[in-house]
């Protein structure tokens, strides 16, 4: 393996800038500019101005394979995710067939592999074909192949109190965490959009925030007692952040992510009805979107996960009742966390670090990911330039779909290199 | 609403005064009444009642904007002149424009057909100006759908000429030889704010 | 106007200019043997109704065909509608086919405002003929033409809606547009039948319908879909009928002149009693003439003028 020499950044965007060594997969020598050494082999990365962080990790993906392979394989999402600047990501299980088996999981590790471009883990089917009525074999795809981490019934919720009490209490025996999308199904059926006046104006059936907050609630009670560990997918409401705040006060082992669409994003989009901008959870008011900021810097959400969910064209260019929900999200969180993290000074580049990579690594219980900036770690490393600015092109996002909602938008900071186990996976926008 | 006229604009002529406006209605106030006999022994050709064959003095419907006073202003005088009640009306015929798609919405007028109807009745259409035919073409339109007229006249207070179809004036106030890209404008108390026909050069 | 999709942001300039239109082709063929104008010849109207309202659908198809248009009926069933077609797909085609104007009613809020999208680079226009509970602006600008001549105006005049606000697109666009025109609105419904934020409308709300009933000009009652009983809005439908039918007991606590409106079709015996929606205080059947009339005058607006 060629080693790489990284010049001028400045790990986690704080003092003087250093030059770093990779080689053998790990971080070499960190050391004053011009003081490393550096065999002549190396290939040099000039990051003068740049921020190093380790490589991002997210726990929240939908990479379609297997099943619906014309909007995202594990390849092209593999490549949305290097050039965004992942060394890691967690693939749903609501893939066709799903992954409730060790077979599918397996298959998913190794499309991954295969690819190499970011570690890609897949999240196993917390009931069986999702459909919320018997447990999915956990055990076996925790120790097959795979070896997997989460489990989550991603896209529906386990909302059978009785059976989630199960899932967790099963969990304890196998190290893994459940993944729960909180959505009470009776208060959201036919549901299109956050219940507020916008869509009540607007005529979509609302999606009201007591159907998150009381599952929410409810699962917190149950991991309390159950001794479980329990982590909420996509936080989107006020009232979910003083759940939380509530359940951790009392030291219950709750973790909650918030999508960089939930940060910056609000249901005034409802207006145009384009369906590139329905997503479930719906994007929520200005002041839920105030209060997630707020909550992912305090550390009450733990951290950001994209949520990413490829659409094809048919499946948005179309009336919002029959649009699916989702939005693409890998090439476009990091600028969407500096835009509203870093630009609101909320989170310094540290933060961005810890609610990126650190602690979604520490959720999924990666022991290679989200790890110091120090000789002898694992080089999953990614470079950002923090003063450039890029204009959104869906049509230019390595993912086949193209359902972005931020097409146009000029934002900040500029992925220039991912370095997956030190070699580089992605460099200046293309794949390497 | 169409555009209050008379605004001072450049080379702007004065073709009617107020004085000359009420002298030439009042003319063709005679015309009519020596053209439909209104004077006569028979009292009348603007038709017959069915029922006791008494003759029946002509309906005047204007088109509006202009048109409406006009005929109410025709009709005023033909009372005083001849004795006899002539009704007057409105006929929009907006609908019925072969130019809708020329210009922006127009704004419909006012459609009054007198309680008598028009059918088996000489209908006179009145106008403030008579120009490429159009609008006349358009009357003549609405007109059938309100009924069947024993015989359709044309008054018009002003011809400038220019017509684009084969259609004549029955009583024309005064004929003014233009150029196309002139403006003619009447301008009548009841709409504007005094009673002036006014020619405007491009 | 290009499109007529909401009355939420239409001027009061505008909403006013078709209900003056709507006067005059009501005036001008009142009593015509033949109810037939050219103003639309040669232009080509289509109905494209996912939902079925034959109220609706043939109030638009007269409004084209009394002034000429050809008018084309595109239903759900037996078109390609039906053959899972994508409502964009159907909406290019109508337009490349020739429609100058589409008239869609669409179960999903919005929908006429995607195809109003997918039309930019077309002359074709769009009329919004209800979609899902969102609105139902042709609905609101013929209530305010039946208003306006059964009250003599509209502004400074206080009216009552009731019934189902929260599914009822009739009552968004109605909100709106009386508002525009300087009514006072007071939505009265159960707690579970009024909109989340409804207080941030240009509204007043109640939950009594008698406390109401003395102080207003008109009373607009809501259907009450048969669905909506199953739903658990409320415990029973006589529940409901005893709180918000409008009975005779309540017809006789309306001031003399007020009026009572119904956008049809009726639930007799439920939001409204047999007697009530007969009597002369119900201008029902108007609302129904002057849909006409306020259709007419929508597709005149927006067919009949230069091309934008």
């Amino acid at each position: 393996m060629t080693e790489v020499l990284i010049t001028g950044a400045r790990p986690y965007g704080e003092g003087d800038p250093v030059d770093v060594l990779v080689a053998d997969g790990v971080i070499a020598e960190i050391g004053e500019r011009g003081a490393v050494q550096a065999p002549s082999s190396a290939e040099v990365l000039d990051a003068a101005g740049q921020v190093l962080l380790p490589g991002l990790v997210d726990l929240h993906t939908h990479l379609r394979e297997p099943g619906r392979e014309d909007t995202e394989t594990i390849e092209t999402g593999s490549r949305a995710a290097a050039l965004g600047g992942y060394t890691a990501v967690f693939a749903m299980a609501n893939t066709d067939p799903v992954a409730d088996n060790a077979l599918v999981t397996g298959h998913v590790l190794r499309r991954g592999r295969e690819t190499g471009l970011v570690d890609v883990h897949p999240v196993g089917a917390v009931t069986a074909g999702l459909e919320g009525e018997r447990l999915a074999e956990m055990g076996t795809m925790a120790t097959a192949e795979a070896g997997v981490r989460m489990f989550s019934d991603d896209g529906r919720c386990v909302s059978d109190p009785l059976l989630m009490r199960r899932a967790l209490e099963y969990s304890t025996a196998l190290g893994v965490v459940i993944a729960q999308h909180a959505e009470d199904p009776r208060l959201t059926g036919g549901a299109q959009a956050h219940e507020g006046e916008r869509a009540s104006r607007l005529g979509y059936a609302g999606w009201p925030a007591s159907a998150e907050e009381s599952v929410v609630a409810r699962d917190c009670v149950l991991a309390r007692h159950a001794h479980a560990r329990l982590h909420v997918c996509h936080v989107s409401t006020t009232g979910t952040v003083d759940v939380l705040n509530w359940a951790k006060g009392l030291g219950i082992d709750v973790s909650a992510e918030v999508t960089p669409h939930h940060l910056l994003l609000t249901d005034e989009r409802l207006e145009t009805y384009d369906p590139v901008n329905k997503v479930n959870p719906p994007l929520r008011a200005g002041r839920d979107t105030e209060r997630l900021r707020q909550a992912l810097a305090d550390g009450v959400l733990d951290c950001v996960a994209t949520d990413h969910a490829p659409h094809a064209e048919q499946d948005k260019s179309c009336e919002w009742d029959a649009a699916r929900p989702g939005m693409l999200g890998l090439q476009t969180a990091l600028s969407i966390v500096a835009d509203t993290m870093v630009g609101s000074g909320l989170l310094d580049w540290r933060g961005v670090a810890r609610v990126m990579s650190e602690r979604p690594a520490e959720i999924a219980g990666l022991p290679d990911q989200g790890r110091p900036l120090a000789a002898g770690e694992p080089a999953n490393l990614v470079l950002v330039d923090p003063d450039a600015e890029w204009t959104v092109r869906g049509a230019e996002l390595a993912s086949i779909a193209g359902n972005t909602p931020y097409e146009g938008m000029r934002l900040p900071a500029v992925v220039t290199a991912t370095l997956l186990r030190g070699r580089i996976t992605a460099r200046e926008g293309k794949i390497d | 609403m169409a555009p209050p006229r008379g605004a001072a604009a450049p080379a702007e002529r004065e073709l009617l005064s107020a004085g000359d406006v009420a002298r030439t209605i009042a003319r063709m106030a005679h015309q009519v009444i020596e053209k439909t006999a209104l004077d006569g022994p028979t009292g009348g050709a603007g038709g017959t009642d069915g029922g006791t064959g008494t003759p029946l003095p002509p309906v005047l419907l204007g088109i509006p904007t202009r048109g409406t006073p006009l005929a109410r202003r025709l009709a005023t005088r033909i009372e005083e002149f001849s004795g006899v009640a002539v009704p007057a009306g409105a006929l929009d015929v907006t609908l019925y424009r072969d130019d809708l798609r020329r210009k922006p919405t127009r704004p419909l007028e006012e459609t009054d057909v007198p309680a008598g109807g028009i059918d088996d009745r000489v209908v006179i259409l009145v106008d403030d100006v008579l120009f490429s035919g159009r609008t006349v073409r358009s009357a003549l339109d609405a007109l059938s759908d309100h009924g069947r007229p024993r015989a359709v006249q044309l008054a018009a207070l002003v011809d400038r000429g220019h017509r684009d179809l084969p259609i004549r004036a029955d009583y024309v106030g005064k004929n003014v030889p233009t150029s196309r890209t002139e403006e003619v404008s009447v301008l009548l108390a009841e709409t504007d704010d005094r009673d002036a026909v006014l020619i405007r050069g491009q | 106007m290009r499109h007529l999709l909401t009355t939420d942001g239409l001027g009061r300039d505008e909403a006013t200019a078709v209900l003056e239109t709507a006067d005059e082709l009501k005036r001008t063929l009142l009593g015509r043997e033949v109810r037939k104008l050219p103003t639309l010849r040669g232009r080509t109207v289509v109905t494209m109704f996912y939902e079925n309202s034959t109220r609706t659908r043939v109030s638009f198809e007269l409004a084209g065909k009394w002034m000429s248009a050809d008018v084309v009926n595109v239903s759900a069933g037996g078109s390609s509608v039906g053959k899972g077609e994508s409502l964009r797909d159907t909406t290019l085609t109508l337009s490349a086919a020739g429609a100058d104007c589409v008239i869609v009613r669409h179960p999903a809020s919005g929908a006429p405002h995607r195809l109003s999208g997918w039309l930019t680079d077309t002359r074709t226009s769009v009329v919004n003929a209800g979609d899902g509970m969102h609105e139902h602006p042709t609905q609101a600008l013929l209530d305010a033409a039946t208003l306006r001549e059964r009250l003599g105006g509209i502004e400074g005049r206080r009216i009552a809606i009731v019934g189902d606000v929260l599914h009822s697109r009739v009552a968004r666009s109605n909100v709106h547009l009386l508002a525009t025109l300087g009514a006072e609105v007071v939505l009265v419904a159960p707690p579970t039948l009024l909109p989340y934020g409804v207080e941030q409308w240009p509204v007043t709300t109640a939950f009594d319908l008698d406390s109401q009933l003395p102080g207003v000009d008109a009373v607009m009652m809501l259907r009450v879909q048969a669905e909506r009983m199953q739903g658990g809005f409320f415990p029973s439908a006589r529940e409901y009928s005893i709180a918000y039918g409008l009975n005779e007991k309540r017809l006789a606590m309306l001031p003399e002149h007020a009026v009572v409106l119904h956008p049809g079709p009726m639930l007799r015996g439920m939001e409204i009693a047999s007697p009530v929606a007969d009597s002369p205080r119900a201008a029902i059947t108007d609302q129904v003439s002057n849909g006409v009339h306020v259709r007419m005058a929508v597709l005149y607006h927006l067919l009949a003028g230069e091309e934008l």
